[in-house]
């Protein structure tokens, strides 16, 4: 048995649900659906007047990789705009090996998602979704 | 004598691997089964002494091609229990019911209605839904009971003179509910309709004997009954099949062609267009008589008996719940769980690491998932290969994964 995948670091970020939920009064919200297996995100985000994340809440139905990317982001999206979160998500690629060069926290956290390829989606969901959302 | 597992393990190499210090305990049989030695032999022989082209070549080498491939549809033919020229060879069971989608469905008219179930997988849905799209057809839904059986009690409710065509699963590929086939026959002709069955989770468990199904169409693919990839089969009634057009258009399927007009090929022919899959159609035509040389009374009971110890095995787990019929009647050995407070996919990546191969997730069944509110299952999908030890080493990585990921 070897649970290289589900490390300590992954399972309390899914664990710790940091932006679950739904917002009052969002700006925008968007739903992302990974048709290959189903996992699904609807996030909203509330901006302020600069185009800036100002409050994220997330509804995620998915694997504890989504629900961890998602909690993830959470932890670090406010303050940034479309640019800042590109930023973020190519930390994420470069966690999952698909970008050279060193990944920062949270995401350096998926690290050891980057050996299972047909996963690396679900990681990306949240940050694809963000994207959506701010485009 | 009971069934003698090990020699049937002793047939497929791949089960005695041992992959990143694990050995192969494989029980996605749903999606892909496993090859033997026989099928393996069979192509390699096709390729290293007889590979050329069917059915045009006058040379050897085309001759041996073509008896070859003749003999796998007379031996899936034999495992049908049809006539041999009643068979076509299709690129898999999503193509064979294209097939019959695009050619029987061209002879339907706007307001005609096709009978489905909510139960069904995409590829007897979606094949439909894009008939729908050319044709004006309209489709109905038979529902799903709690215990994951189509409600053959709704078909009176579902049936009327516009019905011409049910199209069903054999074997649910989420549930392993069998479906009542002569009960459908019988009620579809009380209105005319014609009834095509998905085989692709029946195939791979021992022959049929399509006749007394009274059924009109039958299609399974090839890598799920033990056989390559890229091979499926179609049975159709010969009246049927006759008055069907070609799905699509090449060399082989032809009668006659001038600049002006082309004639058809008569059935099978006439739906094998271009080059088939030679090597693949000989290898099924060797796993159809792997299959038909197996002892099924025996692998069947062992197959339930392996049903039976993995439900009793989740059910001591905290927190599993079974989605299917929880009887060993009419059902085959695909077995659906939840984990409650875990995500299927998350329980097949925690059976990886122990070694354990299933699927998890909607199982190409979005419908029934919906109808379940379900974000899908962990699907357990059993062979005649199986053995308990593949059922323990389950067990164990769903407790594992109750213990660490909730």
């Amino acid at each position: 048995m070897s649970d290289q995948l589900y490390q300590e670091r992954i399972v309390a970020l899914a664990k710790a649900k940091t932006g679950a939920g739904k917002l009052e009064n969002p700006t925008r919200t968007v739903r992302r659906d990974n048709p290959l297996c189903g996992d699904r995100v609807i996030l909203d985000i509330r901006l302020d007047g600069q185009g800036r994340i100002a409050e994220l809440g997330h509804q995620v139905r998915g694997c504890l990789l989504c629900q961890a990317s998602a909690s993830a982001l959470s932890a670090v999206a406010v303050g940034r705009d479309a640019a800042g979160v590109a930023e973020l998500r190519h930390d994420a690629e470069r966690a999952l090996g698909r970008e050279p060069g060193d990944t920062h926290e949270p995401f350096d956290a998926f690290a050891p998602v980057a050996s299972h390829k047909s996963r690396q989606e679900c990681v990306l969901l949240p940050l694809e979704a963000l994207k959506d959302a701010l485009s | 004598m009971s069934f003698d597992v090990a020699a049937v393990r002793g047939q497929f190499p791949i089960l005695s691997e041992i992959i990143d210090g694990l050995p192969v305990h494989y029980l996605d049989n749903g999606a892909s089964a496993q090859t033997p030695l026989a099928v393996m032999d069979a192509v390699r022989h096709y390729e290293t002494t007889s590979r050329a082209n069917v059915l045009r070549g006058v040379h050897r080498l085309a001759e041996r091609a073509t008896e070859a491939y003749e003999n796998a549809r007379a031996r899936v033919a034999s495992f049908l229990g049809v006539p041999t020229m009643e068979v076509v060879f299709t690129g898999g069971c999503t193509a064979a019911i294209n097939l019959v989608a695009f050619s029987y469905g061209s002879l339907l008219k706007p307001g005609d209605r096709i009978l489905l179930s909510e139960i069904e997988h995409h590829s007897n849905i979606v094949p439909w839904q894009l008939l729908r799209s050319r044709s004006g057809i309209e489709l109905e839904m038979l529902p799903v009971t709690t215990d994951g059986r189509i409600d053959l009690s709704a078909l009176p409710r579902f049936l009327t003179p516009k019905t011409k065509l049910v199209s069903l699963a054999h074997v649910s590929n989420v549930t392993g509910a069998l479906l009542d086939v002569r009960a459908v026959v019988e009620a579809a002709k009380s209105v005319g309709a014609k009834v095509m069955i998905d085989g692709a989770q029946r195939a791979p468990h021992g022959p049929l004997d399509l006749p007394s199904l009274g059924i009109d169409f039958y299609a399974f693919a090839g890598h799920k009954a033990y056989g390559p990839n890229g091979i499926g089969v179609l049975w159709g009634r010969p009246e049927l099949m006759e008055a069907m057009p070609p799905f699509m258009g090449g060399g082989s399927m032809i009668g006659r062609v001038t600049l002006a007009e082309t004639t058809w090929a008569p059935s099978p022919r006439r739906f094998e267009a271009g080059t088939p899959a030679i090597g693949p159609a000989i290898g099924l035509g060797a796993a159809c008589a792997w299959m038909q040389a197996l002892d099924w009374a025996g692998a069947h009971d062992h197959e339930m008996a392996l049903v039976q110890r993995l439900m009793d095995g989740l059910q001591k787990i905290e927190g599993t719940r079974l989605f299917g019929p929880a009887s060993l009647q009419n059902r085959y050995p695909v077995v659906s769980f939840m984990l409650d407070g875990v995500h299927p996919h998350d329980v097949a990546q925690t059976l990886d690491s122990f070694g354990v191969a299933v699927r998890a997730g909607h199982h190409c069944a979005q419908p029934l998932m919906d109808r379940f509110d379900l974000d899908g299952t962990t699907r357990v999908s059993m062979a005649p290969y199986n053995d308990n030890s593949d059922i323990d080493a389950l067990l164990a990585g769903v407790a594992h994964a109750a213990k660490t990921l909730r």
